[in-house]
């Protein structure tokens, strides 16, 4: 141990030569966001329409959009983002320790994680939940139809306990066909070794493409687990930083109720709804009170644009993915995504 | 008498011209006898083996090679029913991401800069391995000393001090060294006339100018943070950093664990028995996922470099045992017989025993060098971009969503890994032959 240590302690000697060493570090994360000149956000190492790098190794998806527009709002530049790719063991231990000022690494915002890890959820930009996929042929529209079906799983996971638990809850038999990996289980599935495939929505989407015949296969309107995907900081007091990275949420879902694009900022600027010019920052001084310019949601606006932009370019129909919006449509569309008023 | 001519009709005036030998001692049906078809376990064998070739070979090759496709911009290349036939590998999406496998997320317009590095790593290995080129001992300098700073800056980039105290603390100490070594070879006046030494004062010189170039030059390279580095880039990054700090280190540690000072001897045990102790895995989390627990922020070792410097640690200690066997297998008559000639400890073992005890264990030393290179994957799991989570962080990219592109992805991982160790051990069997030129009967 003491080895090992001596070498640790020896390397951070030699990367304190290296690296910059900042002066005193001021208390409140924004300021150290401010004084790094950087966002420090956790990310996922890779998951299709959430995070994952294209050709030249720029990163887009739903939660890194979320990051950039954190970035666009404090700094005016969605470039000032340092992503941190996080394994799903080393991601809330790296928030403990402020190697990231936020985690938005599609984590399932659960009481446990909630109150006894440190940290804080604050505001879900994603509903997932654990769905089925079949294939067309089957001709079943519903997954209360899939009585004595075989259902192809990965063994282990919490979508095998909620698969038993839909079963038993609606009185249907079932036999569970399990297997190690993902891609096992795809396999399996295709080759015909069960009649449907379960996991979270998100990946059945991601996992269809996979197969060699898309089309023949359709994600079933069920979902019978709730795994909100939620943005995540140190619960230290802050309240501030906790304000900024839940309003930013609330900003993007906000300008899509009131119809404001990227396409549209300026107009939206000169309109004479109140609502519009206080989320613009046209009138009142909204930002200022989170520690941020008055015009830091017309910056999110037009750096990554409103929450439906964000969904349709990298989840939804303009994506490969095409995920419906279903319930992460807004309230008065008959979704769950709600923002409080910004006023 | 008509004898002669008698004779001549029954005994042959010049020999018959050699026929073939026969096809049971020569030719391939021999050696098909001799080498497939000895024994009835080997007869087996060998139809076991053709039964898997027949089976496997075609279908790899049709997969790989005859159905792949090799060029298109997104999954519809690679989909059967987009084509109209069957498809086999999607090079395609290796062509598209193979700046992505190289570069990681590095900067663009500043990816020139990585291919200088790659150059230099390219000469000096060519320098140091191929026999024909001379200066050997500036090669060394350079490999061991200059490129790994100057890699560092040029990656890094940025304009900064402490780059300049380090290559003028380097600059001084190699000429200190090699001063002292030229002054112990007597009787050679020339030491520092010599092509070889020009050479090495000006490549320290110019060094020490690049630096100053750096300094105060016009145009200093913007930084590029090294969670952007990533691919081979950081592949080799790893590997490279740890083969060139657990020779060295090695070779201390097993000569600290022979050595008669307590101290030094403990502690080469326990840091060696502690780090063979555990597994790489353990050393990756405790400095990725504990150390910046107990370490403040600001005082956190950069995420590349924590890995970097537990790798070559791990790499160190297997290292030492590898060296340790060889300094058991020289006869302790090699020992007196360098004392007797008045050698200090240090000129014994640099003239004596290591270079004997050294090329013993070159199977050792490589076989602990491809492992060290493989392992390098495992910095994926946290979350380190290397060459290998590069490949399936594209999986994810549902652009190139097919059936096929996972397998050609490990396709493409395992041909370059293969390659680079494959080259490995073929050097070190050269190197091995060459220097059992004297034990050869």
């Amino acid at each position: 141990m003491k080895t090992i240590m001596t070498g640790i302690l020896a390397g951070a000697a030699l990367a304190l030569t290296i690296s910059a060493a900042s002066a005193q570090a001021p208390r409140s994360t924004l300021d150290q966001v401010k004084a790094r000149g950087v966002l420090n956000c956790g990310s996922n190492t890779g998951l299709a329409g959430f995070g994952v790098p294209d050709a030249q190794g720029n990163w887009s998806g739903l939660d890194v959009d979320y990051c950039r527009a954190i970035a666009a709002a404090i700094f005016d530049d969605p470039s000032k983002v340092k992503f941190i790719p996080l394994t799903a063991q080393a991601r809330f231990t790296a928030l403990q320790s402020g190697e990231v000022d936020i985690l938005v690494r599609n984590s399932t915002w659960t009481m446990t994680r909630d109150t006894t890890l440190g940290i804080a959820f604050l505001a879900t930009n994603y509903y997932d939940g654990q769905g089925f996929m079949v294939r067309k042929s089957l001709g079943v529209a519903s997954a209360l139809k899939l009585e004595g079906a075989q259902v192809c799983t990965q063994q282990g996971t919490t979508t095998e306990l909620n698969l038993a638990d839909f079963f038993r809850k609606n009185n249907l038999k079932y036999t569970p066909v399990t297997f190690a990996t993902a891609d096992e289980t795809r396999s399996a599935y295709e080759a015909g070794r069960c009649d449907a495939f379960t996991t979270d929505a998100s990946g059945l989407y991601s996992e269809r493409l996979k197969l060699s015949r898309p089309d023949e296969h359709i994600v079933l309107p069920e979902v019978i687990s709730k795994e909100p995907l939620a943005s995540a900081v140190r619960a230290n007091g802050d309240s501030q930083w906790a304000n900024i990275v839940k309003w930013t949420h609330y900003a993007m879902l906000n300008a899509e109720e009131l119809g404001v694009t990227r396409a549209n900022l300026a107009q939206s600027a000169q309109s004479n709804n109140p609502e519009i010019r206080r989320l613009l920052g046209v009138e009142g001084k909204l930002g200022e009170g989170i520690g941020l310019t008055n015009d830091w949601a017309a910056r999110i606006i037009r750096h990554v644009g409103n929450y439906s932009e964000s969904f349709e370019r990298n989840v939804g129909a303009s994506s490969p993915l095409k995920i419906s919006r279903g319930v992460n449509a807004l309230w008065s569309n008959g979704g769950l995504q709600y923002a409080p008023p910004i006023r | 008498m008509n004898v002669s001519a008698n004779a001549s009709a029954y005994v042959q005036a010049q020999s018959l011209p050699e026929l073939p030998a026969p096809s049971s001692t020569k030719g391939p049906i021999h050696w098909m006898r001799a080498n497939l078809f000895a024994t009835p376990a080997n007869t087996l064998m060998t139809l076991v083996a053709i039964y898997l070739i027949a089976t496997t070979v075609p279908a790899l090759f049709k997969f790989y090679v005859f159905d792949a496709v090799w060029s298109g911009t997104g999954r519809d290349a690679c989909l059967r029913d987009k084509v109209g036939r069957e498809v086999g590998a999607c090079w395609a999406f290796v062509g598209d991401r193979l700046q992505y496998f190289i570069y990681g997320s590095y900067t663009q317009a500043e990816r020139w800069r990585v291919n200088l590095v790659f150059l230099g790593f390219g000469i000096s290995i060519v320098w140091l391995l191929w026999d024909k080129v001379p200066f050997k001992s500036v090669g060394f300098l350079f490999f061991f000393g200059i490129l790994p700073i100057s890699a560092w800056m040029l990656l890094y980039g940025g304009a900064r001090a402490e780059f300049w105290f380090l290559i003028a603390g380097f600059a001084l100490l190699a000429w200190t060294i090699w001063g002292d070594l030229s002054a112990g070879r007597k009787g050679e006046p020339d030491v520092f006339t010599r092509p070889e030494s020009l050479i090495r004062y000006g490549v320290l010189a110019a060094m020490v100018l690049f630096g100053l170039y750096v300094q105060i030059g016009p145009g200093e390279l913007p930084v590029v943070e090294t969670g952007l580095w990533g691919g081979i880039l950081v592949t080799l990054l790893i590997a490279s950093a740890g083969i060139v700090f657990s020779l060295p280190f090695g070779i201390a540690l097993a000569l600290g664990r022979r050595s008669k000072l307590p101290i030094i001897k403990l502690f080469s045990v326990i840091f060696i028995e502690f780090v063979r102790g555990v597994p790489l895995i353990t050393v990756l989390f405790m400095a990725n996922v504990m150390l910046p627990l107990f370490v403040p922020q600001e005082w956190s070792p950069d995420r590349l470099l924590r890995p970097l410097i537990g790798v070559a640690l791990f790499a160190s200690a297997y290292m030492a045992e590898v060296v340790r066997g060889g300094l058991q297998a020289i006869p302790r008559g090699q020992y007196e017989g360098a004392m007797s000639l008045g050698l200090g400890y240090g000129k014994m073992m640099r003239l004596i025993v290591l270079p004997q005890a050294l090329r013993i264990v070159i199977p050792g030393i490589v076989n602990t060098f491809i492992g060290l290179f493989k392992d390098t994957t495992l910095v994926t799991i946290i979350g380190i971009f290397d060459f290998m989570k590069t490949i399936e962080a594209s999986f994810a990219d549902p652009l190139w969503a097919t059936p096929t592109t996972r397998a050609t992805g490990y396709a493409f991982a395992a041909i370059f890994y293969f390659i680079c160790c494959w080259g490995m051990s073929r050097y070190s069997i050269s190197v091995e032959e060459k220097l059992a030129a004297g034990q050869k009967r």
